[in-house]
């Protein structure tokens, strides 16, 4: 990030560069930096809190006219992040016949719906997968969780980029059967460790890594940092 | 582990040195045209997908909010965006701030690339050079950079 600030200064532009990540911003020194202690992936802050994001915009905009030099500011209120895990109520499955967590994505379908009714589509499953083929591409991990040859299980896709969308779906889904906006990753623990569907994916994961398959092929399905246990 | 131990499994990836800083001059801001640059692999759903090492760029319309989440790293939350874009894309924001005069203009024209990526040297010789043309054609005098 801080080194397309470098650039865009030296075509004219003037910039000031968001950073979350204390050590990155000051060690690539952009021309305008703002260091704010916030969680990856919500760099303005605070989700739906306006008058927050204003207090960040105006600090870092207003660094536009008062630096005469590099410097790095820091945001005074910092959001932490300590690593709780949604609860929220699960909708029955609709199939007793089928793979737990196969049943267990179906029956999410009406909440993952209404969070793209009341949200719009900027999260969920895109990416290679749709909401109807979301079941199909869990019970190919549940065969491969189950002993199936990784390589013939016909993950439908680049294995980091369907564990993306299966995420996606849940975690869209979690928004509308939680009670609030859940805060950063409490949605992505749920869906690893308390659902059906996350438990499959680990599994999947460690029967891929005993397989043989490559490192960023079993490695990336989730983050390692987010959601296993210790 | 928690967000503060992944932030800090980050903190030690190798960062570019950069040996000169040039700080470019900028109207007042109240008549200044302020573009958003996020390294978050936003883009319109009709545009292409980021590849996995992507040093590309796509270019965000001013008048839409139909943007999905692109980036390839699972160490990032997707539901802040999802809830709320201005969290990452601090799109209507801008619009309030132009609305009250504090900043001249919304630009008509952002871009995005991908941050999950290692070639510093492409985004500096190529992609980084051609985003900034598109912007300084487009008017724009400050640019604000946004992560994920």
């Amino acid at each position: 990030m801080s080194a397309l600030a470098h650039v865009l200064e030296a075509h004219g532009l003037a910039t000031v560069s968001l950073g979350i990540i204390r050590e990155q911003i000051v060690n690539t020194a952009p021309p305008r930096g703002l260091y704010c202690d916030f969680p990856l992936g919500r760099p303005l802050g605070r989700p739906g809190d306006p008058e927050f994001q204003h207090r960040v915009l105006a600090q870092a905009l207003g660094m536009i006219e008062t630096a005469t030099e590099p410097v790095v500011e820091e945001f005074p209120e910092a959001i932490r992040e300590e690593g709780t895990i949604l609860a929220c109520p699960m909708p029955p499955r609709d199939d007793a016949d089928a793979h737990p967590a196969v049943a267990e994505a179906r029956g999410l379908r009406a909440a993952y719906e209404r969070t793209m009714a009341n949200h719009g589509e900027r999260m969920g499953a895109f990416r290679v997968l749709t909401p109807d083929t979301v079941p199909d591409a869990i019970g190919v991990f549940a065969e491969i969780a189950g002993g199936a040859n990784w390589r013939e299980a016909g993950i439908p896709g680049i294995p980091a980029r369907v564990a993306q969308d299966i995420r996606g779906y849940y975690e869209a889904a979690a928004v509308s059967l939680a009670d609030h906006t859940p805060g950063a990753f409490e949605a992505t623990r749920w869906f690893l460790h308390h659902t059906e569907a996350g438990r499959t994916l680990l599994a999947a994961r460690e029967e891929m890594k005993a397989q043989g398959a490559k490192h960023p092929l079993w490695y990336f399905l989730v983050s390692e940092h987010v959601g296993l246990p210790k | 582990m928690s967000g503060d131990d992944m932030k800090q499994a980050a903190a030690d990836l190798e960062c570019p040195v950069f040996e000169d800083t040039v700080l470019a001059p900028s109207p007042p801001l109240s008549e200044a045209t302020v573009a958003i640059l996020t390294s978050a692999s936003l883009h319109h759903p009709d545009q292409p997908d980021f590849g996995p090492a992507d040093i590309s760029f796509r270019v965000l319309d001013r008048e839409r909010r139909d943007l999905v989440l692109g980036h390839w790293s699972q160490d990032v939350d997707q539901v802040g965006f999802g809830v709320d874009l201005n969290v990452v894309y601090p799109i209507d924001r801008l619009e309030e701030l132009a609305a009250q005069g504090v900043i001249g203009k919304v630009s008509d024209v952002h871009l995005a690339y991908a941050g999950n990526q290692f070639d510093l040297a492409g985004v500096q010789l190529d992609s980084g050079p051609q985003g900034a043309k598109l912007l300084k054609d487009a008017g724009v005098d400050v640019v604000l950079l946004t992560p994920v």
